[in-house]
């Protein structure tokens, strides 16, 4: 058990970056979601019918 | 002054142990948010100005995209300068050159976001705006980037052209065509784009020369570049007054036009007569953008209290 793990250790500051950077991403897919969710409303029922 | 470089080869050596020390901020600036802020603003004044009304949503949802795709192109140009960024001034301390982006993120990232964009555009509004979006990165991320830059003093003469098209994207996103209204609003941004930056290549011309890179000053002189300064301005002062003639502007833009091409016409005429003040290309490089944004402001103004 006393045996060090495999792998990288990342320091505070790359583990504060990375989690900002994942955040960043996570907000700008969820805002993706939505902005295609209201925009299949405003194309209105011809986007299913007769697609774009 | 000496921890910041000493911060960077830290980051640099981390970056290239294989761990990412990039931050978000270094992501946005590799969309180059400056150029990013005239393309949306000059699409926006294509889109209002366009004949065919747009719902707010997908006329946001054209923007949106059209900003992307620009940002992609700005990712990409980076990526493939990224040698000569590293030995000017103005450009050494971006993502990839100060070493906390690997270039081959910056690559994927910006091919992911230029695909996306144009796929999100030919899907919201049409296949022509698309088209038109998908060129206008090629253009310059291909013609301008990897093959004009580098080899010719005319490099961003047609280059421009990249910077003058979202207009002309944004009016196809509304209309699904090209039109003489769009086509002019791409002749002043193409006319505008070199005396603003053989302005700015005049007072920076050593930096370009230690890159390599064959701007105007660099390969003819700068007595040269103050003359074709003086004639794209000739040019560009009544270019800039057409949509006023041509009927789609109204009194307050050919104010705003007249005085402000008499500003630059001025500015031209004294950096060619008064070659040894390093002021005036200075001044000439503030203006123009001043310039371009009154011009495109004023259009916007007065389409959107017309409704034109």
């Amino acid at each position: 058990m006393s045996e060090k793990p495999d792998g990288v250790t990342l320091t505070p500051e790359q583990a504060r970056r990375r989690r900002q950077r994942n955040v960043a991403m996570g907000i700008a897919l969820a805002l993706l979601v939505v902005l295609f969710y209201v925009v299949t409303f405003v194309k209105g029922p011809g986007l299913a019918v007769h697609g774009y | 002054m000496i921890d910041i470089p000493l911060q960077m080869d830290a980051e640099r050596e981390e970056a290239v142990a294989g761990l990412s020390v990039a931050t978000v901020g270094d992501y946005i600036a590799l969309l180059k948010p400056r150029v990013m802020s005239l393309v949306v603003f000059t699409a926006l004044v294509g889109l209002v100005m366009a004949p065919v009304p747009v719902h707010p949503v997908i006329g946001f949802c054209a923007i949106l995209a059209i900003a992307v795709g620009g940002g992609a192109a700005g990712a990409l140009n980076m990526w493939y300068e990224a040698d000569i960024d590293a030995l000017m001034s103005r450009t050494r301390r971006r993502p990839i050159p100060a070493g906390r982006v690997s270039r081959d993120e910056a690559l994927t990232y910006g091919l992911v976001l230029a695909g996306g964009s144009v796929l999100v555009l030919g899907l919201v509004t049409n296949v022509m705006a698309a088209a038109l979006l998908a060129f206008t990165i090629f253009f310059y991320v291909v013609v301008y980037t990897m093959w004009l830059k580098r080899s010719t003093p005319q490099n961003i003469v047609i280059g421009g052209a990249a910077g003058a098209l979202p207009p002309v994207v944004a009016w196809a996103s509304a209309t699904g065509g090209v039109s003489l209204e769009s086509l002019v609003l791409f002749a002043i941004i193409f006319m505008w784009t070199p005396p603003h930056f053989w302005a700015l290549a005049l007072f920076k011309s050593g930096d370009y020369a230690k890159a390599g890179v064959p701007m105007l000053p660099v390969v003819h002189g700068l007595r040269e570049t103050r003359r074709q300064i003086l004639l794209y301005t000739l040019v560009l002062a009544p270019l800039g007054m057409a949509p006023f003639f041509l009927g789609f502007a109204h009194w307050l833009y050919a104010i705003v036009s007249a005085l402000g091409g008499g500003a630059m016409l001025a500015l031209a005429g004294l950096i060619w007569l008064r070659p040894n003040e390093e002021r005036y290309p200075k001044k000439m490089f503030g203006v123009s953008i001043l310039y371009l944004f009154a011009l495109f402001a004023t259009l916007l103004v007065e389409a959107l209290v017309t409704g034109a």
